[in-house]
């Protein structure tokens, strides 16, 4: 089976990074279409044409997303998330620093998509290497007239910043970034008003994926028509997977959308690590709830096979666990990283992920028993379903409920072994 | 004299001032020149950043900004501050025993500087490098598939680029 490289093409070229090595394969030519030859109407209907979905987490169609952009006079804004943080995912680390200049040039075209002449790149601040990377070719798209006033003498005008994040998951959402931008601390913000409307210092925003804008100029070069032609009909287009855990070859590969799980597994990865059984994977990242191997072998790798076995695809993260595998504790890792980076603005995520955290703890250490169990399974209908203002909640339930219900035993194997010695006092006091 | 930004602070803060309509956006980046300058946020760096941004920004404001976010040190930490990621795939990957071997060679435990304040040690969550755990960041830099065999030498070489 062909890799079908579109985004990744050049990235293994030492210089991919340069703009003389993008402009050399042909890079540029797609921001100078959009900015010379389109009208912002043209650009939104070809990527709505396209079937572009995005690529961060939620799948939302991209071109509908620049359609809800208001006409009005008021500043537009653009902002390029590239808050990395869902664990699993390292993809945009890989685009950052090694193609800065195909993301530049499908924020070019985006700006121009929604009238925009402001734009920020907003990257998690452990990033440092990314950050000087991208930061650097900004620099020299200003230098090569490809930024700033009057690019490639259009009469068009854009701008563009370097932000950097400082180590909070929750600013990959949407709301939270645009918080975290406008210098507060990253707490996601209610819905109504969506960011289409009232973003980024309260004027309409768009905010998009790393790996979403890079399609971008592959998208205007190829036209819809060709771009569809690649991946499946409902999800069309390549994904880049991060894959990690127990494989032989973890790492970032672009492969076409549909492709299936096991082939990804055998094929790019080499198999399972040291020749042991498939337990489980994770496919979309941690919030994605947990795939058997039995379900695997039914998995292809596009938006629709993996909704269909009621997990999600994600931000794209693999991650495999063989045999080998302790689920309780890494269902456990888990929920300790939710509990960790819940922003706390709502009772039912910020209480909840904790009690979660501590009584898997408690299995964890085998002191645990049915009732800690079911007292998980019990708090978590109150964490999902709308309760909070973002899902993070939701996403920690989902990286939790599923686990132990399809690995039921995994968990009731370290149950304390008399459980009537449980008392439910020292539960209360212990998870409070 | 309390604090003031180093002159490379100052011109970077010179050079972005006009990229944010609201100045409020300075806050995390003033934030990070305060760190790199002194290693630590503290309240007099804060006040500053807070007067130089100024009116309407407070230092309540700076503080509650500091306070959300992880990576602002609000304590000072050791020349080198080693954090090790903690979360599934690097655990997959052995890093419970690379961060044991970390605290042993340094004869600390988790969360503590060692008493000539060259080294802290810190679990951390997902730093975004999962295909290559275990994974440490030490400073800017980040150090991928250790093997707590390597701790040592990685410590060792350490200590002979900070003299």
């Amino acid at each position: 089976m062909a890799e079908k490289l579109l985004l990744t093409k050049h990235i293994d070229h030492p210089e991919s990074h340069t703009l003389k090595h993008y402009q050399s394969v042909g890079g540029y030519q797609s921001s100078k279409k959009a900015i010379t030859t389109m009208a912002p109407e043209e650009i939104v209907a070809l990527v709505k044409e396209s079937g572009l979905r995005g690529r961060g987490g939620a799948g939302f169609p991209t071109g509908m997303k620049w359609s809800f952009i208001p006409k009005t006079d008021k500043p537009k804004y653009l902002i390029c998330n590239g808050d990395e943080g869902e664990p699993g995912t390292f993809k945009d680390r890989k685009l950052l620093e090694n193609l800065p200049h195909m993301l530049i040039e499908g924020m070019i075209i985006a700006a121009r998509a929604i009238d925009c002449h402001q734009g920020y790149i907003y990257i998690r601040g452990e990033f440092n290497k990314g950050i000087d990377i991208v930061s650097f070719a900004v620099e020299e798209a200003y230098k090569a007239g490809l930024l700033g006033k009057n690019i490639q003498g259009s009469g068009y005008d854009f701008d563009l910043a370097v932000y950097a994040g400082a180590g909070a998951y929750i600013c990959g959402e949407e709301s939270a970034l645009i918080n975290s931008l406008e210098g507060r601390r990253g707490h996601p913000r209610l819905k109504p008003p969506f960011p289409a409307i009232s973003g980024l210092y309260n004027c309409p925003t768009v905010v998009n994926n790393v790996e979403t804008l890079c399609n971008v100029p592959h998208i205007l070069e190829m036209g819809s028509a060709e771009y569809k032609k690649i991946g499946t009909e409902k999800s069309p287009g390549t994904r880049i997977f991060s894959v990690s855990g127990h494989v032989n070859r973890p790492g970032v590969y672009e492969i076409e959308l549909g492709t299936p799980l096991i082939d990804l597994i055998n094929i790019q990865c080499q198999g399972v690590k040291d020749g042991k059984a498939l337990k489980a994977v994770i496919p979309g990242g941690s919030s994605a709830p947990i795939l058997t191997a039995e379900e695997v072998g039914r998995a292809n790798m596009d938006f629709e096979s993996i909704a269909s076995l009621k997990s999600m695809l994600g931000s794209g993260a693999v991650i495999i666990l063989s045999e080998e595998t302790d689920l309780v504790e890494t269902t456990y890792r888990l929920a300790s990283f939710y509990a960790h980076e819940s922003c706390g603005q709502c009772t039912p995520c910020r209480e909840g992920t904790h009690w979660v955290k501590d009584l898997l703890g408690k299995i964890r250490k085998g002191e645990g028993s049915q009732k800690e169990l079911d007292l998980i399974l019990s708090l978590s209908r109150n964490m999902e379903g709308g309760t909070t203002i973002c899902p993070l909640a939701d996403a920690c339930v989902m990286a939790v409920r599923p686990t132990i219900q399809k690995f039921t035993s995994e968990f009731t194997a370290k149950f304390k072994t008399n459980p009537e010695e449980i008392n439910k006092q020292e539960l209360i006091g212990q998870a409070g | 004299m309390g604090y003031q930004f180093s002159k490379n602070s100052e011109d970077t803060f010179k050079k972005i001032q006009g990229q944010f309509p609201d100045k409020r956006s300075l806050i995390l980046p003033c934030l990070y020149f305060l760190q790199r300058d002194q290693g630590f946020v503290d309240n007099e760096g804060m006040q500053y950043i807070a007067d130089r941004i100024g009116s309407p920004i407070s230092l309540a404001q700076v503080y509650g900004v500091a306070t959300f976010y992880t990576m602002y040190n609000k304590k000072p930490v050791g020349n080198f501050h080693i954090q090790i990621c903690s979360n599934i795939s690097c655990y997959l990957a052995g890093s419970d025993g690379v961060t044991q071997a970390f605290c042993s060679e340094l004869g600390i435990s988790k969360g503590q500087t060692t008493k000539d304040k060259s080294f802290t040690v810190e679990e951390v969550q997902c730093l975004g490098a999962c295909g290559f755990g275990p994974v440490a960041q030490i400073n800017d830099r980040y150090y991928e598939n250790i093997k707590p065999q390597d701790v040592s030498g990685l410590i060792q070489a350490l200590k002979a680029e900070a003299k």
